[in-house]
């Protein structure tokens, strides 16, 4: 079949089961463009290149397909650059479609021309330059594969206009060849049955489950090992719900805004056994301190990031779903029971000290998120953007299931909630689907409001307005002596800015009115925005300052703030 | 501690950049680095030296491999290998010292592959360190240009170091294969 560049560009995409594309066109793109309407893609024209990427991520990780995002040479390209970073980060899979200026014109600054492989390389899984038609049906197919296949990332593919016009005898290469694709796994003979007796013989074991869990859907293998040796389990914040936190065994999240019994646990455990993680810093705090009485397990698909951080003492090789399986058969029944006893004693205390006899006066944020959480009956998605929201939903929304919260973990991306929440609504349209933002990170991307409108995507907005930026603010009151540089933040009419869009929208200053007009929202057909006024000054505690160990935690002051834990999280 | 690592790759436009790259970001100290063509048409081989902790090799031969671009990589510090590097050398030279540099040339059985009246030049081959001594000595005398190529490594007797195939289908080493 003879086809040009830009129709093999759409082939391929049809080819991977994806109907949806996020971009803003150019001239360096126009080509694919002038032929997309012959395809049965729907395009999502956003309002900043940057949304089109993070659509592209909200949509990949509510699907499980590759995202996908467009756009032209020189600024469009760039602009993309942060989304794709992020993805690098949180292993999501992407690809990236860029038009590139002619080739007689490559290389000789010419209008709108920049080297995005040069400045994508160390921000994408892989990318490509494509100078000649003949090259572009492997780099397609590839791109895809490479984007969804053992540890997900973003792959972009630079495209010369003249190469998008260009005609070949094209057909769907079926099979890849490129010697690099698949790579052996150097897996230690006996690692299986050196973990098995490692998790047998603990008598303080602990389960550390990452976003890796999710991505190799090992929840079910994940829940079953825990509960047959009854183990307890940390989770990272993108860990979230690969076992419901109502669970029994579950503690929530660990690291720096976790809580004090989950963050002991880690500390106290004989045998760590992580789970599709990377020791990032936000879990471990000071590393030369983290968990110091336990052996680590690591069960891992990317061999880069075992030893990276934490030298554990076995390491199990794959993808967790087949490494967990395989260690299943071995793994003696346990009860564990003065561990757990243990555990419990530490999540009582924490639960009498700080979550007892707490009152909520003023509308404080974390009673936003559970009343969130009641109101959709847990039964929702939640993306939010960076900062002190962030964290106090992964807090107080008790997580069911995996994938439940989308959020920028690995590169802490502001803007992101937003148009990820479009990107997730639109992969996921039976869901009801709240972004949960700060008045800092919307106005980074409330430009995306015409996107939804224009789109009808009918996501919830929630905004989390403190008037600073929260939590470079909390830095700034604990670390810097409140001197508060570059932080209040003035926040325009939210109310009218959703009139201006036709999004329909209230505001909430006080506690009574905050489960009715959630429960407004779900009901409405349609976006809607809700403007939560909250307590200004309000820290997300506990924490582990950044070089503490993670056991040492900075508690909650008093009374006037709340808090509480998955399982045994606060009466209202 | 110094490593000889060698890695395979395929030879595409951007491979070196974003090897070097890598290397940058990563902040592994590279002492030199050495690439060419391997037996395998479309495949380069590379061979560098790494200077630092275990954890730094370690993540210096990780994070290489998972390069889309590089099919094989091996630290060979520890199998027994023939290590080479070649330098030629402009010393300068007078009539009464031409004659004492051709002796030690001999000595280093290095040769002499171009002859100027003030100059000559030398071109030697071996281990670093026996370059660096047939150096030491040169420098009595003025070196005045020298370039080296970084180390080169294969491996001894029967043991064959090869890229993998470059059809795509993979050798199981002790393991499982696994997607990049």
């Amino acid at each position: 079949m003879e086809r040009t560049g830009a129709q093999i560009v759409w082939e391929t995409i049809l080819k991977e089961g994806i109907d949806v594309v996020f971009g803003y066109p150019g001239g360096a793109i126009l080509p694919t463009y002038d032929a997309m309407p012959a395809y049965p893609i729907r395009h999502v024209l956003v309002r900043h290149e940057q949304a089109a990427a993070h659509m592209a991520e909200g949509w990949a990780r509510a699907t499980g397909k590759v995202g996908v995002c467009i756009a032209t040479s020189g600024p469009g390209a760039t602009n993309l650059v942060t989304g794709l970073a992020n993805a690098m980060m949180d292993s999501i899979p992407v690809v990236a479609i860029t038009g590139q200026v002619a080739t007689s014109l490559l290389g000789g600054d010419a209008f709108q021309e920049t080297d995005v492989t040069g400045v994508t390389l160390p921000i994408t899984k892989y990318n490509y330059l494509i100078t000649d038609i003949n090259d572009l049906p492997e780099a397609m197919a590839e791109a895809f594969y490479i984007a969804r296949t053992g540890r997900p990332g973003p792959v972009l593919v630079d495209i010369c206009k003249d190469v998008q016009t260009a005609k070949i005898d094209w057909h769907y290469p079926e099979k890849l060849t490129r010697p690099g694709l698949v790579k052996p796994l150097r897996q230690e003979a006996n690692a299986v049955a050196a973990a098995t007796e490692l998790i047998n013989g603990a008598s303080r074991p602990l389960i550390l489950a990452g976003h890796g869990v999710q991505m190799g859907g090992a929840q079910a293998e994940l829940v079953e090992l825990a509960e047959r040796a009854q183990i307890p389990v940390v989770t990272t914040l993108l860990g979230l719900g690969v076992i419901p936190e109502q669970h029994p065994l579950s503690l929530g999240m660990g690291g720096m805004h976790g809580e004090a019994a989950t963050n002991h646990a880690v500390q106290e455990c004989d045998v760590l056994i992580a789970v599709g993680m990377r020791f990032d810093d936000r879990i471990t705090g000071r590393l030369d301190r983290f968990a110091p009485k336990a052996k680590v397990i690591h069960f891992e698909l990317d061999p880069s990031e075992v030893g990276k951080n934490v030298r554990p003492t076995v390491t199990v090789l794959g993808d967790c779903k087949q490494t967990l399986g395989e260690v299943l058969p071995g793994i003696q029944p346990r009860t564990h029971e003065e561990w757990l006893a243990t555990v419990r004693g530490w999540q009582d205390t924490t639960y009498a000290s700080d979550i007892a006899n707490q009152e909520v006066d003023e509308l404080i944020p974390p009673f936003v998120m559970r009343q969130l959480w009641h109101a959709t009956q847990g039964d929702c998605l939640v993306v939010t953007d960076v900062g002190q929201h962030q964290m106090w939903e992964a807090q107080y929304f008790t997580h069911m299931r995996p994938g439940q919260l989308l959020t920028s973990g690995g590169l802490g991306t502001m803007g992101f909630g937003l148009p990820a929440a479009i990107g997730a609504k639109m992969g996921k349209p039976e869901e009801i689907v709240w972004a949960i933002v700060g008045d800092g990170g919307f106005q980074m991307t409330l430009q995306e409001l015409a996107t939804i409108v224009q789109e009808k995507v009918a996501v919830k907005i929630g905004i989390i307005n403190n008037g600073f930026l929260g939590m470079v603010r909390q830095w700034q009151q604990l670390f810097y002596e409140k001197r508060y540089a570059g932080t209040p933040m003035l926040s325009p009419d939210y109310m009218k800015l959703a009139e201006a869009y036709g999004i329909p929208s209230e505001r909430v200053t006080k506690n009574e009115d905050v489960a009715p007009a959630i429960q407004r929202a779900n009901a409405y057909d349609g976006p809607y925005l809700v403007e939560f006024r909250v307590k200004e000054e309000v820290n997300v505690y506990p924490m582990v300052a950044p070089g503490a160990a993670v056991g040492d935690m900075i508690r909650r002051p008093g009374p006037a703030i709340v808090q509480g834990y998955s399982g045994v999280q606060p009466s209202w | 501690m110094k490593h000889t690592v060698v890695a395979w790759m395929e030879d595409r436009p951007g491979v070196l950049t974003r090897v070097a790259s890598l290397f940058r970001r990563r902040g592994f100290n590279i002492e030199s680095l050495a690439v060419g063509h391997s037996e395998t048409p479309g495949i380069s081989r590379m061979t560098f030296v790494v200077d630092g902790d275990e954890r730094m090799v370690d993540q210096a031969v990780k994070q290489l491999e998972k390069q889309i671009d590089v099919t094989r990589v091996e630290d060979v510090t520890d199998k027994p290998v023939v290590v080479r590097e070649l330098a030629l050398v402009r010393v300068q030279t007078t009539t009464q010292t031409r004659a004492e540099i051709m002796q030690i040339v001999d000595i280093y059985r290095a040769q002499i592959v171009d002859v100027a009246l003030d100059s000559l030049i030398i071109q030697a081959v071996g281990t670093e360190d026996r370059v660096d001594s047939l150096l030491e000595l040169l420098n009595h005398y003025g070196i005045r240009e020298m370039v080296r190529t970084g180390r080169v490594a294969i491996t001894r007797g029967r043991a064959t170091l090869q890229s993998a195939p470059a059809n795509g289908t993979v050798v199981k080493r002790n393991g499982r294969k696994m997607g990049i």
